[in-house]
């Protein structure tokens, strides 16, 4: 940006602007665009809202607060398995999703993938996994292999896999190729190379996207349970349709606390790894 | 590392060093895993035969996918896509014109210590909950239909773009901020001249991957009554018509391809 300084000329004065008039009337024309589809897209959201819900909210909001405190302390006790399952779920879901992430990724590496056909095809496979979300990877898993742990856990597996593979086949992508020569120069072979050349340099990255995503899993595996796939959502679901809002705190609070120190845990251990 | 070989002391044999240099440290991570992975399998509660029921099942699934029925009912799933897509639109929109004060107000370098805080647990609060967490509270508070959608989506905006602001914030160059204002700006020509256009090419480029994920989240937020085509989605499997939930799981992915397509477009003429 900004090759030229832009200038009016104003009868004598010289007036400095930041853009030259062309790009001005341009970036205006845009503005333009972007605000009428976003009121368009008020206009169809609005006409299908029933406005006396809307006003009527912070009535709601107010009863429902006062409904939730305080938090039932005694159910916590309660949640101890629940818990344990979404920790499980998120965990052995993001074992899954390396295992099968690892391989995919060098894959659809452009430096690594043996062939383009297969390179095409492992990026479908990141980009599915990617756009479809673990509850509707749950939905589908529970009609399959019936409501509990292993559904929800496998739902984390696929849907994590697209994520991992996406930044493990970018970083292979960027890593230093003289490391690489240097192991060809002593006659390695391929698999050799990827061993002895590669892989200690994505290995770190392999290390943090793991943490990383298992960091993002524990906050998914909270919900897995409204489909039945198991963990604390069952739970969450559970309160809300019989309405038992003081349990439906306490579960907010120990997700909330889960949260925490999943994050903490992963901050500490990517910042020991990198 | 380097093994003396038993017979002669010239090392002949090399090894690969270990990811983890401690010895000791290494072996307590492999038992504590091994140990974790034995307790978590053991409380999974693997119902073997039921999971084989479920592999006939599961291919006559996959079966009735194919072919996908993308004309069904007159026109539900475009509507569904359609609603989407404003949803996405909008309460990216929103969420990006709340996060501007709150990503401002949680950055050290510009705000005072008390809005820092509470910008900052703002933002923790929105990130913590999942937007399905958040879209059922906001059924529950708004009633069934896209707003609720549109609420929820906007909210976990918040957490994501407001928490990337911030720290954009916090990493741009002291320099140009002294040197506007050097020149005698005010605060908003300040934040206007020194500090949005260091910010602005990287906001707009996750903006649109913020309307990506959106777009994505909206197709789940419709199985708690939040609208879009999650609604839709979960009205075809509780009838069990797989051939148009495959339909709308391929015209999700395909709209979630040109969305990064056009994200990585975007940020190229951007910058």
């Amino acid at each position: 940006m900004g090759a030229m300084m832009a200038v009016l000329h104003k009868e004598t004065d010289f007036v400095w602007r930041r853009r030259t008039t062309k790009k001005q009337v341009l970036i205006w024309i845009s503005w333009l665009i972007g605000l009428s589809i976003v009121m368009f897209a008020w206009n169809v959201i609005s006409e299908k809202t029933i406005w006396f819900f809307v006003q009527d909210a912070p009535r709601q909001a107010a009863d429902i607060g006062s409904r939730m405190i305080p938090p039932k302390w005694s159910y916590i006790f309660e949640l101890i398995t629940p818990i344990w399952d979404t920790i499980n779920i998120a965990t052995l879901g993001t074992v899954i999703a390396m295992v099968i992430a690892v391989p995919v990724a060098f894959c659809a590496a452009r430096n690594t993938s043996p062939h383009t056909t297969v390179r095409l095809f492992a990026l479908f496979i990141i980009v599915s996994s990617r756009s479809v979300n673990s509850l509707i990877w749950a939905l589908m898993l529970v009609f399959i292999l019936g409501p509990g742990v292993l559904a929800g856990t496998i739902a984390i597996g696929l849907r994590s896999i697209g994520f991992c593979a996406k930044l493990l086949y970018e970083s292979i992508e960027e890593i230093d190729e003289t490391q690489v020569e240097a192991i060809r120069a002593t006659g390695a072979g391929n698999l050799q190379q990827m061993i002895y050349g590669i892989l200690p340099q994505v290995l770190p990255t392999i290390a943090g996207v793991g943490i990383y995503r298992w960091d993002i899993n524990i906050r998914e595996s909270t919900i897995l349970g409204l489909v039945g796939a198991g963990g604390i959502g069952l739970q969450l679901n559970g309160s809300i349709n019989t309405l038992a809002w003081t349990q439906v705190s306490t579960i907010l609070l120990v997700i909330l606390a889960t949260v925490f120190v999943s994050e903490w845990v992963s901050a500490k251990v990517r910042g020991a790894i990198i | 590392m380097i093994k003396n070989t038993a017979l002669s002391s010239y090392p002949v044999v090399w090894d690969k060093p270990p990811f983890i240099k401690r010895a000791w440290l290494r072996w307590s991570i492999i038992l504590g895993a091994l140990i974790y992975l034995i307790l978590a399998l053991a409380s999974m509660d693997i119902n073997i035969q039921r999971v084989m029921e479920g592999l006939p099942r599961a291919q006559r699934f996959f079966g009735s996918f194919f072919p996908p029925n993308f004309a069904d009912n007159q026109g539900v799933v475009w509507e569904g896509i359609l609603e989407s897509i404003w949803m996405a639109i909008i309460s990216t929109v929103a969420g990006v014109l709340l996060s501007i004060p709150i990503g401002l107000g949680a950055a050290r370098n510009l705000a005072p210590f008390w809005v820092y805080m509470m910008c900052r647990s703002i933002i923790a609060g929105s990130r913590t909950f999942p937007e399905i967490i958040l879209a059922i509270f906001a059924v529950k508070l708004f009633g069934f239909g896209p707003f609720a959608g549109f609420i929820a989506l906007s909210l976990g905006t918040i957490g994501f773009f407001a928490k990337l602001l911030a720290e954009d914030i916090e990493n741009s160059s002291e320099s140009q901020a002294e040197a506007v204002k050097a020149t005698g700006a005010n605060w908003f020509q300040w934040i206007n001249y020194a500090i949005q256009p260091q910010v602005m090419p990287r906001m707009i480029g996750l903006s649109v991957y913020r309307l990506d994920i959106n777009f994505r989240e909206s197709a789940v937020v419709g199985i708690v009554g939040g609208g879009g085509i999650g609604a839709t989605l979960n009205t075809a499997f509780s009838r069990y018509e797989f051939d148009v939930a495959a339909a709308i799981l391929l015209v999700i992915i395909a709209i979630v391809m040109v969305l990064e397509y056009a994200s990585s477009f975007l940020r190229k003429w951007v910058q």
